[in-house]
Formats: structure tokens, C-alpha cells, sequence
């Protein structure tokens, strides 16, 4: 019986958390799930602990995705976890396509699986014809790095294996999380599949990525990218 | 020698002595702040180096010329603002550095922090529970927060 955790990083997410708990106890009791609030100034905390039954770490002051993310693979690596999964406080994904997900890892199919909005034609998830060509850059442009291909790079819908818990718990970049685990993974010899999940549109709160600025933000994330692919692999003795 | 020619040589001393006075207030300063424990030791290095740097070529006159001509630069005061600029530039980046190593460090802190927060929360929690229920402790009892194993 594998110990699978599903990380819920949460900012801000006093109108959605109640209903995220509540998918994620409901799907099923196989898993543990943790609420990382990540300093809310809101009453995300007092809900997630009210609604179900979810641990919830408080972190004292706004680390950002990333090391609000980080906090959850540390908490799973000292619980012996042998699966986390991230799955956003915000509503974002669906509960029940988390058994895909899994399904990838447990086989051993993958050490990462991302939950992918562009790996096939949807009509769940609307993107503009700009958004499209930002999108088809960056796989290319991860192709280029680490000879993986991987059509969602913001996805925050992911499982990965204890190999990758143990290593991520030690090692998750902070400033574009989700596209530079891509790069940090694949370079340190990590296999990363993709299966195609939905995405809903926002019940509530405000995206943390302005897609308003676009160009200026993809240019900061190859960057990243580029950065991430550039530096020697990490030997993880741990 | 007419007039103009004496109050421009008295202007440049005036200059000079302006720049040895800032310069060598500017590393008595320094000095000041390390001995009260206000920089720490390792980052006045770069500092008091960049002083020094300052008073040798307020003092040497001729010396930033000299390092002018050697650099191939017609213009002395510009291989000053070169230097300046690097010195800078070097102090910035050293802090760059440090602003990284301490919100590296800071972000670790917390994590602990909230994970060993979560912890004792689960302890409290499961003693409470344990323990027998003495009648004013009722109401401070918290559902159990620590994952169900």
C-alpha cells in the first residue's frame, strides 16, 4: 500500500479551499491531505482546518509557490511518503483525474507526472492564439534543454515519486517553480510523462501568474529555464 | 603668471583637499561602524579596500593620469568614474550575493518553522486527548489536526 500525500499550497484561497478539501476527502480515503497556507491574510487557515479532515501547516511569513510547494515535499519526505501530489488550493484541477496521475508514477511508468491542458485539443480550457505560440515555444525550448517533451509547463497539477520527493524536498527552485522543476528534473535524469487533465476556470481569488504580461513574462521564465539547465546535476546523497 | 592661472591652481588644491578629507573620512567611518559591530568585519573589506583605493589617488595627483595614459584613457577624471564604477559595482554584486544567501536561509526558517508548528500542534492535540479530561480543559481541546494513520 503506497502513502500518497496530496499537497495543497494555498494564498488567498478562503472562497475555494472549503470545496478543495472537500473534492479531495470525498474522491477517496487512500490519501493524507496537507494544506500548505502560505501566510493568507485572509481566513484560508481557520476553513482549511474546519472542513474535513486535512493537516494544515501555517508558514509564518509568504514564501511564494515555490517554497510553499517546497514545504509540502519536505513534510512528505518525513513522513515516509511514497507519492505527493500538488494539486492547487484554487479549484483549478479535478479531483477525480488525480487516478491519472497516480496511475503514471505507481507503474513506475515516470518518476513526474503532469497533469498537461495541451497535450490534446479540449474545449474545457480557452487559450488565445497567443497564449498557443507561448506555449509551443516552451516546449520547444525544453526539448532544446533537456530532451524531454512537455507541452504544459505551468501546470500545477503533478505527482511524483519518492525518488523525486526526496530530491525536490532538498532542491525546489523559487522564482517560475513549475517550469524550472521541469528543467531541474529532466537534467538530473528524472522521467517526466504528461496525460491530459481539464482545468476549470477559477471559482475565485486572483491567478498568480498576469498573463497581461505575456511576452516580458516568458522571457523571465526561459531565462529561469536556461539558468536551471545550466548548472551541474545535483548529487543527492540524502 | 596672471591671475587665472593662479586661482585655477588654487582650485584644484582645494579639490584635492576636499578628496583626501572625504576619502579619509569616508574610511574612518568604515573603521567606526566595524569597531562598533554595526558591518560585520567580512563585508567592510570590500569597503575599506575601495577607501583606500579613494585616498591613494586623491593623495597621487599625477597617479590617475599615470593610470589614464596606461589604460589608453584621454580623459583622467573618466578612468576616476571607471574605477569608482567598478568598486561599486563589485560592492553591489556582494550584496546581491548576501540579499540571496539570507532569503535562501530565511525560506528554510520558516519552513521549519510552520513544519515543527504543525508538529506540535499534532502532539498537543493527541496529549490532550489522551490525558484525562479535567473539566476546565474542555473547551481547549482541538480536533485533532495530525494526519490519521
Amino acid at each position: 500500500m503506497k502513502k500518497i500525500l496530496i499537497i495543497v499550497p494555498a494564498y488567498n484561497e478562503e472562497e475555494n479551499i472549503r470545496d478543495v478539501i472537500r473534492k479531495l476527502n470525498s474522491e477517496n480515503q487512500d490519501w493524507d491531505v496537507l494544506v500548505v497556507n502560505d501566510a493568507s491574510t485572509d481566513n484560508t487557515s481557520d476553513i482549511a482546518r474546519s472542513n474535513g479532515n486535512a493537516v494544515v501547516i501555517d508558514l509564518p511569513i509568504n514564501l511564494g509557490i515555490g517554497g510553499c510547494v517546497q514545504t509540502g515535499f519536505r513534510y512528505a519526505r518525513t513522513h515516509d511518503f511514497d507519492i505527493a501530489l500538488q494539486f492547487d488550493g484554487d479549484g483549478q484541477h479535478s479531483a477525480e483525474e488525480i487516478k491519472k496521475l497516480l496511475k503514471i508514477v505507481r507503474s513506475n511508468e515516470a518518476d513526474v507526472a503532469i497533469g498537461s491542458r495541451f497535450s490534446q485539443k479540449n474545449d474545457g480550457f480557452k487559450s488565445s492564439f497567443y497564449r498557443r505560440i507561448g506555449i509551443r515555444i516552451f516546449e520547444w525550448f525544453s526539448y532544446l534543454l533537456i530532451r524531454q517533451r512537455i507541452t504544459d509547463h505551468t501546470s500545477g497539477f503533478r505527482a511524483y515519486n519518492s525518488k523525486a520527493i526526496n530530491f525536490l524536498a532538498d532542491h525546489y527552485p523559487s522564482d517560475y517553480p513549475e517550469p524550472e522543476v521541469v528543467i531541474l528534473l529532466g537534467k538530473n535524469g528524472f522521467i517526466i510523462k504528461e496525460t491530459f487533465t481539464q482545468m476549470h476556470e477559477r471559482m475565485g481569488g486572483v491567478s498568480s501568474i498576469p498573463l497581461t504580461k505575456g511576452p516580458y513574462y516568458m522571457i523571465k521564465v526561459m531565462l529561469a529555464m536556461f539558468m536551471s539547465s545550466i548548472r551541474s546535476k545535483i548529487h543527492n546523497d540524502e | 603668471m596672471n591671475n587665472e592661472a593662479i586661482s585655477i591652481s588654487s582650485n584644484v588644491q582645494t579639490t584635492q583637499f576636499i578628496a583626501i578629507a572625504v576619502s579619509v573620512t569616508l574610511f574612518l567611518y568604515i573603521l567606526f561602524l566595524v569597531r562598533n559591530k554595526k558591518i560585520k568585519e567580512e563585508y567592510s573589506l570590500l569597503w575599506l579596500s575601495s577607501s583606500i583605493v579613494f585616498i591613494f589617488f586623491s593623495i597621487w595627483r599625477n597617479g590617475l593620469e599615470y593610470f589614464a595614459s596606461l589604460m589608453g584613457i584621454a580623459y583622467p577624471p573618466a578612468a576616476l568614474f571607471l574605477i569608482l564604477l567598478l568598486a561599486i559595482f563589485l560592492i553591489l554584486i556582494e550584496f546581491s550575493i548576501n540579499i540571496s544567501k539570507l532569503a535562501e536561509k530565511n525560506k528554510r526558517l520558516a519552513q521549519e518553522l510552520a513544519l515543527l508548528k504543525q508538529k506540535i500542534e499534532g502532539l498537543e492535540s493527541g496529549k490532550q486527548a489522551d490525558d484525562p479530561v479535567r473539566g476546565d480543559d474542555l473547551e481547549n481541546i482541538e480536533p485533532v489536526s495530525g494526519p490519521v494513520k
